[in-house]
């Protein structure tokens, strides 16, 4: 599982920075998800990865057998997060080629 | 759980947060009633502002204080530590909103103030007094967030071309520095096992050095890119002059501000070990960042650019003192992030009252502003030196304790990084007296446009009306005159630089507030 986890990370994380560099606008937002994508498996995977584990206590149980809540709280947050801010900055990019015509980063072609 | 009950000074932590977030939320709802709007906004912003001051009093008075949500017990739960660093910040962006919400009025077109202003101005002062009080990380990426989305809005407010075009660089730029901070944030917990800031200080001694300084790089490069620290500096110049005058203001008084704190907090307190790792690099941006910036400057012809590239010089005044972390560095870096607040609030004010006059952006077609407007020719030349560090004015205390800094740093084993960043600092200050003299002479000294007979006056030049001159010019007047005040007497801002660079050495009070580690909470 953790290699599966790693690359996956791995792959997300390569693909998103190839894409922001790209100069379309779309191209960069799409990699910018990717890359928070690849960020959010990563702070999932912070939390040591375990099957079969509940995250809420039980007395008499060994601590070992449990997952830790924390980082899924973190990672929901950050996923609401990155959705909205995403979803934002696609009406700007939206009205920026509306207006400018060009999807480019700087507005116009080179 | 324990069972105390909430004590007042709780509500006194929280108050800058949630008072400005149930106004913008009020302020949403009344849409329609553009008077009201404004007078309820100006009233939060006070009551805010007497919040902050009574927090700041009683932590002068009476040491750092923390609230952890829900009573929970610390580490675990969100706490909100404030500090004198952190509490004093708050205040400053309280009072600079204030005046900023004054100049408002006269600024913004019609449609904006339909579009949600004021709602926007109180979310983003909601997500800075957040990031300066929160003690908790990850609860400051949740406040950066807040902001960016605050100044999103406020950016495309009239949605012009090239503001558009200039949300688009400042989105992409903080967006993915935001992601870098997150990405830091997994290292930490899973590291650490703990994200709250008093907590980390307690335990970070103890984890593999080598994981903390990645940890502290990452850090560096996210409030890097968010203070626009200089290898990642290139978004400012490029987004910060697109909006209404007010606004970028607002934005450059604050926002970059908010990234300096995150890493003198970070840096500083959290790291320290991590630190003098990575102090090579703090030195060559610090280093980078002082030159750069005014050198921008006196290249740049657009006008709100050029104090963009001020700004930048700022940064990296203040990044030479963490740079340098002794006690008269971190006095100079905290009292400069304070007096850049006021000062450069004031220098963008007074830009657009300067655009507003003469119907130019570009300093090339201004001129002749000297004979038909002298207060403003004036509240410019002091914010201009006070920007440079010229002594009578609030911008020559940071400097100096900056300098000082630098010498008691190279002093004792003649350090070459510690002479290098004082020698910095000089030349910065030069740099910028002659960016800043170069713009005042460009834009009220010389009688009209750049061509051959600049002589000749300057046609195009608008007289404002009555109201518009009150309302634009009474906020940047009060901003000089305290840039004024304190420069002459520099007592109340020296004590607090002192207090607040201890605060930051020695973290014990900060971690004993929060009630960490088995203490009494």
């Amino acid at each position: 599982m953790e290699l599966v986890i790693s690359l996956s990370i791995g792959v997300l994380a390569g693909s998103g920075i190839w894409l922001l560099l790209r100069p379309r606008s779309f191209q960069v937002i799409i990699g910018l998800s990717l890359i928070s994508y690849a960020v959010n498996l990563f702070i999932f995977s912070t939390g040591r990865l375990k099957s079969d584990a509940a995250p809420i206590l039980e007395t008499g149980r060994d601590i070992a057998t449990y997952a830790d809540p924390v980082p899924q709280a973190l990672v929901l947050t950050a996923i609401v997060i990155g959705f909205a801010m995403t979803a934002l900055f696609l009406v700007v990019l939206l009205a920026s080629r509306g207006l400018t015509g060009t999807d480019h980063v700087d507005g116009r072609e080179r | 759980m324990q069972d105390m009950a909430i004590h007042p000074v709780d509500w006194l932590v929280i108050l800058p947060v949630v008072l400005p977030l149930l106004g913008a939320a009020l302020l949403l709802m009344l849409r329609e009633a553009k008077e009201a709007q404004y007078w309820m906004a100006l009233g939060t912003v006070a009551v805010l502002l007497l919040g902050d001051i009574a927090l700041a009093t009683r932590i002068a008075e009476q040491g750092p204080v923390s609230m952890t949500m829900g009573n929970w017990l610390p580490p675990f739960g969100i706490s909100f530590t404030a500090d004198l660093v952190g509490a004093v910040f708050a205040l400053a962006a309280a009072g600079v909103t204030l005046l900023v919400l004054v100049y408002l009025r006269l600024d913004m077109p019609d449609r904006a103030r339909r579009d949600g202003v004021y709602p926007l101005v109180l979310l983003l002062l909601a997500g800075v007094s957040g990031s300066f009080l929160t003690g908790d990380l990850f609860n400051l990426y949740v406040w950066f967030e807040v902001m960016l989305i605050a100044s999103l809005g406020l950016m495309v407010l009239g949605g012009r071309n090239s503001q558009l075009d200039a949300t688009v660089k400042y989105g992409f730029l903080n967006f993915f520095a935001t992601t870098i901070f997150l990405l830091s944030l997994g290292l930490t917990y899973g590291t650490l096992g703990t994200l709250n800031m008093a907590d980390i200080v307690a335990k970070a001694p103890a984890a593999d050095p080598a994981v903390m300084a990645s940890i502290a790089a990452l850090l560096l490069l996210a409030f890097g890119m968010k203070a626009a620290a200089f290898p990642v500096n290139a978004w400012l110049p490029a987004s910060y002059h697109a909006p209404p005058a007010a606004v970028s203001a607002l934005m450059a008084g604050l926002l970059t501000k908010v990234g300096v704190y995150a890493l003198l907090r970070a840096m500083t307190m959290l790291l320290p070990a991590s630190r003098e790792v990575l102090e090579p690099v703090l030195v060559v941006v610090a280093l980078g960042t002082l030159i750069l910036g005014p050198l921008g400057a006196i290249a740049e012809t657009n006008l709100r650019r050029a104090l963009g590239f001020l700004v930048i010089g700022g940064i990296g005044a203040t990044v030479t003192g963490i740079a340098l972390n002794n006690e008269a560095g971190l006095a100079g870096a905290a009292t400069y992030v304070l007096h850049a607040m006021l000062t450069i609030t004031g220098l963008y004010l007074v830009a657009g009252l300067i655009e507003a006059m003469t119907g130019e952006t570009d300093t090339r077609r201004m001129g002749g502003l000297y004979a038909a407007a002298s207060l403003p020719s004036v509240l410019f030349f002091v914010l201009m030196l006070a920007v440079a560090g010229v002594p009578p004015f609030l911008g020559f205390w940071p400097k100096l304790l900056l300098v000082e800094g630098g010498i008691a740093g190279w002093a004792p084993n003649w350090d070459g990084w510690a002479l290098a960043l004082w020698v910095g600092v000089l030349v910065n200050a030069l740099l910028t007296l002659i960016a800043g003299s170069r713009l005042w002479g460009h834009i009220f000294w010389r009688a009209g446009h750049e061509s051959a007979e600049n002589e000749a006056p300057n046609p195009d030049l608008r007289r404002l009306d009555r109201r518009a001159t009150w309302l634009g010019l009474a906020p940047t007047a009060v901003l000089t005159l305290a840039v004024f005040l304190l420069g002459v007497w520099p007592e109340p801002l020296l004590g607090f630089g002192k207090q607040a660079a201890a605060g930051l050495l020695q973290s014990a009070d900060y971690v004993a507030a929060t009630g960490v580690a088995g203490g009494e909470p």
